[in-house]
């Protein structure tokens, strides 16, 4: 044998075996397209879903919620509150430590606290319960009340944006309306800064340092133990693209694809469907009550008269499999939800709309209904109210308009003839509406209530009722007080409840149910 | 020669503050809001005012423009209101793979494009003229998405030869590269093809009757040669042109290929910053857009001198 020869073969076997040792390490990569690229990495300061998800990667929350909607510990090992309910004790868990391997101390979550009650709404009406949170020791801290709430688990168990997530204090205490600059959490996985590349990809790795509970997961609580090496969500913005790629085997996971497409997903045998997030969305109609003739509540009654939900959800979802109807609020599912006050409503008698109508002195002021046009999730709906509203006796002018400019416009004050605004149609994560305080458009604070910009005592009493409730019982009867307020007063309207799963390839399994889609308990096979 | 680059490249002034105030312009008087966008859906009036502060948003439209001008003409194109990075780092991380693109989808439109028309004029009314005729209608009428998608499901989906979509930077390996490319290309290279087998095909018709091809055939030369070297090199300007037309076409393109084929270049930055309505990134990448436009056009102008020494600047 020449030298060449044997040269050659010896190179085969070292090849040989150094492609045997790779395949015997090969890492598991989850490759996800999430439904939308990463842009912004910090979940306080923007409300944005995809940020929040990034959040679940990478940062731990003291409390969470589970599968059931019941509020369970996460960080905190042990939490004790005082007889007269004022002294709330926290202790961490053991072993919790930061990605770049300090400990998490209770420093570092009262500055976390502190951040998050600045920028969200939650947060913000928590901490006017609040005397003072102070550190005992490296692992407790005491959060003093001036009278009791019972906000401090919902806020800290918060499932959807903003989450309470904690950072370190060096992070914490960075100005909430700046963005923060170090992404150093103490979550599952660890964020992969230099592979980062907005509009590519994102990755995480495994935080092998994590130490999960012991509790298996559930929802948004329990054990979160990570089964692969590597997360990476890949930019596909093309959703016909996204499922192309699954088909071929090139990604893993679509979070988010639209109903018109699971058909041509499910129809591949290597393909499944799995609903991650049973509580849904909801859909809602939002009127401004600043302008005529939405400053009348009859008119808005009206609204709730000539609606149905199954009319919103066949044109927008059309598969019942994927849609609910719910005459309630508070999601269906959700501890809060009930049909009390809503006999009658959102059956489309217009009969009773044209009466509303009538006795308002309505006088045919075209509505300015905004229509959004780019998000196939929402696109059919403002077509289907206004057809509804004209039945009932409404003239109704809809401007179609991309969504990015709804958004800005919907800030907008000024008269509709202006460039202002009548109503416009959106969805909610149901997670973000299960109680009065959680749900946005409830805010009935005039000049501090989201747009639409409601304005109501009686349903600002009884937010604050249910924010100083810690009864669960009393809180229903609270909860449901604000839904018959609400038939009363119109600040929005629900039009049904829908759901989207994730199509994934069958070699992924384990997924959670949660409020938001999280990564760890998955196999891939 | 000189005097006449210098004298171009000094008009691209006045037509690059154009673009700017227009672009600029165009940007402020759209009804959006970049910085609800950056708050997120649950974010209330305050949240909003707040971030608009912090873009500087909040200040009058001369004042932005005045400051953006300013730090412009200093080289510095500003930070991304979404990626918190510098827009020039932003444009230099997707210049590789737009620039692999546009090369690799010239290349082969030049390639497949010029024989045929060639070819094609050589057999003016044969059943070859009649194909790549047709061809080229086809290639004039149909969208590259749809050729897009066609591609994808026949030869990624069907035939599992090539990937559905995603880039490989050439630093990883010139194979992965390769395959990337080959689909977003060929996509991309359709409506080329079809223009510039088009155009080379009416030149080459045009000379085909000349004297000096007549002459060219009286010396005994073979039909390969005369119509390479004398009917090609004269048909070469009008060729030339439209090459560059071509290719400055390319960047309307690039933007709908990137976004179908999922390429993280400079075409899907567009789209994302639009959709965001990321300003700094939007003016940026519109001005290098333009620029590049300007450049290439010279540069055909410039090309003219090599196939006619008749021409002089």
């Amino acid at each position: 044998m020449s030298y060449l020869r044997r040269s050659v073969l010896a190179l085969a076997v070292v090849a040989g075996a150094i492609g045997l040792t790779a395949s015997a390490h090969a890492e598991k990569t989850l490759r996800v397209v999430m439904h939308s690229d990463l842009k912004i990495l910090d979940p306080i300061w923007t409300t944005a879903y995809i940020v929040r998800n990034h959040g679940y990667m990478i940062y731990d929350t003291l409390f969470a919620t589970d599968a059931t909607g019941e509020i369970k510990p996460q960080m905190v090992g042990n939490y004790e509150v005082s007889a007269d309910k004022l002294t709330h004790t926290f202790t961490l868990r053991d072993g919790l430590t930061w990605h770049d391997g300090q400990p998490v101390t209770a420093d570092d979550c009262v500055a976390s606290i502190k951040r998050w009650a600045v920028k969200d709404s939650t947060g913000q009406k928590l901490m006017t319960f609040v005397a003072s949170i102070e550190v005992r020791d490296p692992k407790t801290f005491v959060m003093t009340l001036k009278s009791p709430t019972g906000l401090v688990l919902l806020g800290l168990g918060k499932p959807s944006s903003n989450v309470p997530f904690m950072m370190p204090k060096r992070v914490a205490e960075t100005d909430p309306n700046t963005q923060i600059a170090d992404f150093t959490g103490s979550g599952p996985f660890v964020f992969k800064q230099d592979e980062w590349k907005p509009g590519d990809k994102t990755v995480y790795i495994r935080n092998e340092k994590y130490k999960p509970r012991a509790e298996p997961a559930s929802g948004l609580a329990g054990g979160k133990v990570v089964n692969v090496d590597r997360v990476e969500w890949r930019a596909i913005s093309d959703h016909q693209q996204a499922v192309n790629a699954l088909l071929a085997g090139e990604i893993d996971f679509i979070e988010a694809p639209p109903h018109d497409l699971l058909p041509l997903g499910l129809a591949d045998a290597n393909v499944k469907l799995f609903d991650w997030n049973p509580w849904g969305n909801q859909y809602t109609f939002r009127p401004n009550w600043l302008h005529k003739p939405f400053d009348n509540p009859k008119v808005r009654q009206a609204l709730m008269y000539a609606f149905n939900q199954e009319d919103f959800l066949k044109a927008v979802v059309g598969d019942p499999t994927y849609y609910k109807v719910c005459n309630s609020y508070f999601p269906c599912g959700t501890p809060l939800s009930s049909e009390k006050g809503m006999d009658g409503l959102l059956k489309s008698n217009f009969q009773r709309a044209q009466e509303l109508l009538k006795e308002a002195g309505y006088d045919g002021t075209p509505i300015v209904l905004m229509h959004s046009t780019d998000l196939a999730v929402l696109t059919n709906l403002a077509p289907v109210a206004k057809s509804l509203m004209e039945k009932a006796g409404f003239k109704v002018d809809m401007q179609s308009m991309d969504w990015q400019t709804l958004v800005a416009r919907r800030a907008k004050k000024d008269p509709p003839n202006a460039g202002g605004w009548h109503a416009f149609l959106t969805s909610w994560v149901s997670a973000d509406i299960t109680n009065p305080i959680f749900m946005g458009f409830m805010n009935a604070g005039c000049e501090k209530a989201m747009f639409g910009w409601p304005c109501d005592e009686t349903m600002e009493k009884l937010r604050d009722d249910f924010a100083r409730e810690i009864d669960p019982a009393k809180q229903r009867a609270i909860a449901e007080a604000t839904q018959v307020r609400e038939t009363q007063i119109v600040t929005h309207i629900p039009l049904g409840q829908w759901y989207l799963g994730a199509l994934m390839r069958k070699n992924v399994s384990g997924m959670v149910a949660a409020p938001a889609p999280v990564f760890w308990n998955i196999q891939l096979q | 020669m000189f005097a006449y680059v210098l004298r171009r490249l000094v008009a691209t002034i006045p037509v690059m503050a154009i673009v700017a105030i227009m672009v600029f312009l165009m940007l402020r008087l759209t009804p959006s809001d970049p910085a609800a966008i950056i708050a997120g859906d649950n974010a209330n009036a305050e949240q909003v005012a707040e971030i608009r502060k912090r873009l500087g948003l909040d200040q009058p439209i001369l004042t932005q423009f005045v400051i953006w001008t300013s730090k412009t003409l200093q080289g510095d194109l500003g930070e991304s209101f979404f990626f918190k990075k510098q827009v020039t780092d932003l444009i230099l991380d997707r210049l590789e793979p737009t620039v692999s693109l546009a090369f690799f989808t010239t290349v082969l439109a030049v390639l497949i494009a010029v024989p045929l028309g060639v070819l094609a004029a050589y057999r003016q009314g044969s059943w070859l003229d009649r194909i790549v005729m047709g061809f080229s209608v086809l290639g004039f009428s149909v969208p590259v998405f749809v050729i897009g998608y066609a591609l994808i499901y026949v030869f990624a989906i069907e035939l599992n030869w090539l990937p559905v979509q995603g880039y490989q930077r050439l630093s990883l390996g010139v194979a992965g590269w390769l395959q990337r490319l080959i689909l977003p290309s060929l996509t991309l290279s359709v409506v080329l093809i079809a223009l510039i087998a088009r155009i080379t095909r009416t030149s080459v018709l045009e000379v085909m009757n000349e004297d000096y091809i007549r002459t060219a055939r009286a010396k005994g030369q073979t039909e390969g040669r005369v119509l390479r070297r004398h009917a090609l090199a004269n048909a070469a300007v009008p060729i030339v042109t439209v090459i560059g037309l071509g290719v400055a076409a390319l960047i309307g393109g690039v933007v709908v290929t990137e976004s179908v084929y999922t390429i993280p270049g400079l075409g899907r930055l567009t789209v994302d910053a639009v959709l965001a309505r990321d300003y700094p990134t939007i003016q940026a990448v519109i001005l290098l857009f333009s620029l590049a436009y300007v450049l290439i056009n010279l540069l055909v102008d410039m090309t003219y001198t090599f196939f006619d020494p008749r021409i002089r600047y």
